[in-house]
């Protein structure tokens, strides 16, 4: 078969990074990132040490330690769920401005189930095992459901999705307090506050092997897409290049395992928590909190909506009807359906959001999520999704949160008033996509 | 051959295309008004017509973009209710567009298998099989084809017309429908297309070709039909007939003897 293509470019000479094939605004993005991070830590060790040197800065810093670190990834994970699903929705041409209210109601509806509806009218009582799961299934059906009647409207009703979700971002909210009655619920099932970050954690050993069958399944990935590429006879990056990249790849979950490992639990918690046991804590005994399992969710959706976006007929058509939507019809897509489709996908995304930030904040109250419809959208666009529609990642959506979830932390850590802080999140979003617009313009491609 | 009437020359048999009646408006302008057409295996069949006479508009009811609003379709003699792409697809239709109908931000390989994607064991699509079996075709259609990884938005006219071809060609149509499908090309390129229906005409394939170009039309088509402001003028056996006669039906509407 090799000998009837094309033959391949010549080899010249390239750059390093030509040579990996990473994606130039990924770079950019954990460039931006990084310096980010160095800023704040520098920032916040200039305040402890006072003068001097920036050696002493960068090492007396708080912002790159174990516990902000850990806060941060807890902090983010509920926006990044539902930014995944933005990238879809934007990259279809629409938007969805409800996704804030979705989370509310959803959280709403679980609120209620484990505070009243379950133990209590249906009798199985207070810490009941089945209630957690119960109320996670209908809090995912209901952001499902209000997700596809979202989808119905704009695919087949015509009606713009700025509208119906304008709509909804009026509605759903206000139904979730009118099901509870604008109580806040509280306190939750024991079991589904493991979902609240600190709540639920790994520990150190199981956060290894896990970070371990990560990296392994990484690796395993990589060098599976280059087989596949050499069986064809494509051309593949040097073997050399493939081990770098994951090395890096490597190091980033080995060492996000480490650092999580190293915040230890408060004496105080593990204290209770052996007396809960009816055991007495060792003399001198410690922990580290591990991987947080909220953080874990964010991990198995970002590989799913990645396997979505890459690897299946759901993810080609939604990147070809954004692309070209007649194109895309008259291929024989059903681009309808698909509207629907990508929707509820969002909203099943909200109740997975909505179980992450009522755990982590311990019960439900009416203003859950308030104002995530635009962290969400933000996360989305300064993660390099155009607006214009068929261009997007899912990578690029969670650094996007990720970025701003650190630009808030460290603003507040070293006291930038609240205002300001929004007055910089805002700038931010417009240069992201500023340098966007340019770095496509740079590139050729139409924006 | 003169001697059969109201049938293309040298096909007696079913029809693999009859086209009865078809109308379709859109809000006042009679868009297509009460048009027949017929196609036969092997044949090709040249749709002419001034700017705005309903051309792409009848074949979009073939294959599947528009529904006529009155009219009947009929595929190999039997009646075929086709309401959108998939099902012209199911029938063997496929379609070259006139505006090409590309998603500008996937690649040549994601275009040409859109909506029909090679899927690996698991299930997932198989982006490498896909780009193998692209270099293959355009190895035949386009040997200077380069850029398999690149999006088709990168690519010039002639490129994408390529690759709109290449879907046409690899999924063995029976009917092939080509709106201007020249248009954007060179003259080197223009050539390979006339050479590419030539051989899928020798393959059995039928084909609708709109096509401004009279030379051309004469080179490629057994028969030619003319439209006007919506209406059929007439239809003619390309070999009974001059360029001027076809001229003059298309510009004045002017029905020659031979046509019916
Ligand atoms: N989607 C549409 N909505 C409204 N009017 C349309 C639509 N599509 C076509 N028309 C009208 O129908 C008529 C026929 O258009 P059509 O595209 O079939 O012409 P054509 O013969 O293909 O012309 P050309 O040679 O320029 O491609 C024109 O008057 C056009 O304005
Ligand atoms: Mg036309």
């Amino acid at each position: 078969m090799t000998q009837a293509l094309p033959p391949v470019t010549p080899q010249t000479r390239r750059g390093l990074f030509e040579h990996l094939q990473i994606d130039s605004r990924l770079l950019g993005m954990v460039g931006a990132f990084a310096v980010i991070c160095l800023a704040f830590q520098l920032w916040t060790g200039f305040r402890a040490v006072g003068g001097g040197n920036p050696l002493a800065w960068l090492t007396g810093g708080r912002f790159l330690i174990p516990q902000n670190i850990f806060n941060i990834a807890n902090q983010t994970v509920s926006v990044a769920i539902m930014a995944t699903g933005m990238v879809f929705v934007i990259v279809t041409r629409h938007i969805d401005l409800s996704v804030g209210s979705i989370l509310a109601v959803c959280s709403a509806v679980m609120g209620i189930l484990q505070v009243w509806v379950l133990p209590q009218l249906m009798g199985l009582g207070i810490g009941n095992p089945a209630i957690a799961p119960i109320a996670i299934f209908a809090g995912l059906l209901t952001g499902t459901l209000i997700g596809a009647l979202n989808g119905w409207l704009v695919g087949y009703q015509r009606i713009p999705a700025f509208i119906v979700t304008l709509g909804g971002l009026l509605i759903w909210r206000n139904v979730g307090w009118y099901i509870t009655s604008g109580q806040t619920q509280g306190p939750l099932d024991a079991n589904f506050l493991l979902f609240g970050g600190a709540g639920g954690t790994l520990y150190p050993t199981a956060s290894w092997i896990a970070g371990l069958l990560a990296t392994a399944l990484a690796v395993w990935a990589l060098f599976r897409g280059r087989a596949n590429k050499a069986r064809h006879g494509f051309p593949v990056k040097p073997l050399w290049a493939e081990g770098v990249i994951a090395g890096f790849v490597a190091t980033a979950i080995l060492g996000f395992v480490a650092i999580v490992n190293a915040y230890q639990v408060p004496p105080g918690r593990l204290t209770r928590e052996f007396a809960a046991r009816g055991e007495t804590m060792p003399e001198g005994y410690s922990i580290g909190y591990g991987l947080p399992i909220s953080v874990l969710v964010l991990v198995v959706v970002a590989f799913v909506m990645t396997v979505i976006a890459r690897r299946m007929r759901l993810g080609r058509y939604i990147f070809a009807t954004g692309g070209n939507p007649d194109a895309a019809e008259l291929s024989g897509i059903n681009t309808r359906l698909l509207t629907v489709k990508v929707f509820a996908l969002m909203g099943f995304l909200c109740g997975l959001s909505a179980i992450v930030a009522q755990a982590r904040l311990q019960n439900h109250a009416n203003d859950i999520g308030t104002l995530d419809e635009l962290r969400v959208i933000a996360a989305a666009v300064i993660g390099g999704t155009a607006l214009s529609g068929g261009i997007g990642t899912i990578y690029g959506a969670i650094l996007g949160a990720v970025i701003m979830q650190a630009l808030q932390s460290g603003m507040a850590m070293v006291g930038v008033d609240s205002p300001f802080q929004n007055i910089v999140v805002g700038i931010v979003l417009a240069l992201a996509v500023w340098i966007d617009i340019q770095y496509r313009k740079r590139k050729g491609a139409r924006a | 051959m003169s001697a059969q009437q109201n049938t293309g020359s040298a096909n007696t048999g079913t029809p693999l295309v009859e086209m009865r009646d078809i109308s379709i408006s859109f809000g006042g302008i009679k868009a297509v008004d009460h048009v027949s057409i017929d196609l036969h295996p092997g044949e090709v069949v040249g749709l002419l017509g001034h700017n705005g006479a309903g051309k792409s508009t009848l074949i979009k009811c073939l294959s599947g973009a528009y529904q006529a609003d009155a009219g009947e379709i009929f595929i190999n003699g039997e009646r075929a209710e086709i309401r959108n792409p998939r099902d012209a697809r199911a029938h063997n239709i496929e379609t070259i567009y006139q505006t090409l109908a590309l998603a500008d931000n996937l690649d040549a390989a994601s275009n040409l298998f859109l909506g029909r994607e090679l899927l690996n064991t698991w299930g997932m699509v198989d982006d490498d099989a896909m780009e193998a079996e692209t270099r293959k075709i355009m190895g035949r259609l386009n040997p200077n084809f380069r850029k398999f990884n690149e999006p088709v938005s990168a690519l010039s006219g002639g490129q994408r017309q390529s690759v709109a071809i290449a879907r046409a060609v690899y999924f063995n149509a029976k009917i092939l429908i080509m709106d201007e499908p020249t248009a954007a090309l060179g003259p080197h390129e223009t050539q390979m297309v006339a050479e590419l229906i030539q051989e899928l005409k020798r393959q059995g394939l039928g084909i609708f070709l709109i096509e401004h170009d009279i030379h051309a039309v004469m080179q490629l088509c057994d028969r030619a039909v003319v439209m006007k402001n919506g209406a059929r003028i007439g239809t003619v056996n390309v070999d009974e007939v001059t360029d001027d006669d076809i001229l003059g039906m298309i510009i004045m509407g002017k029905k020659p003897e031979k046509a019916y």
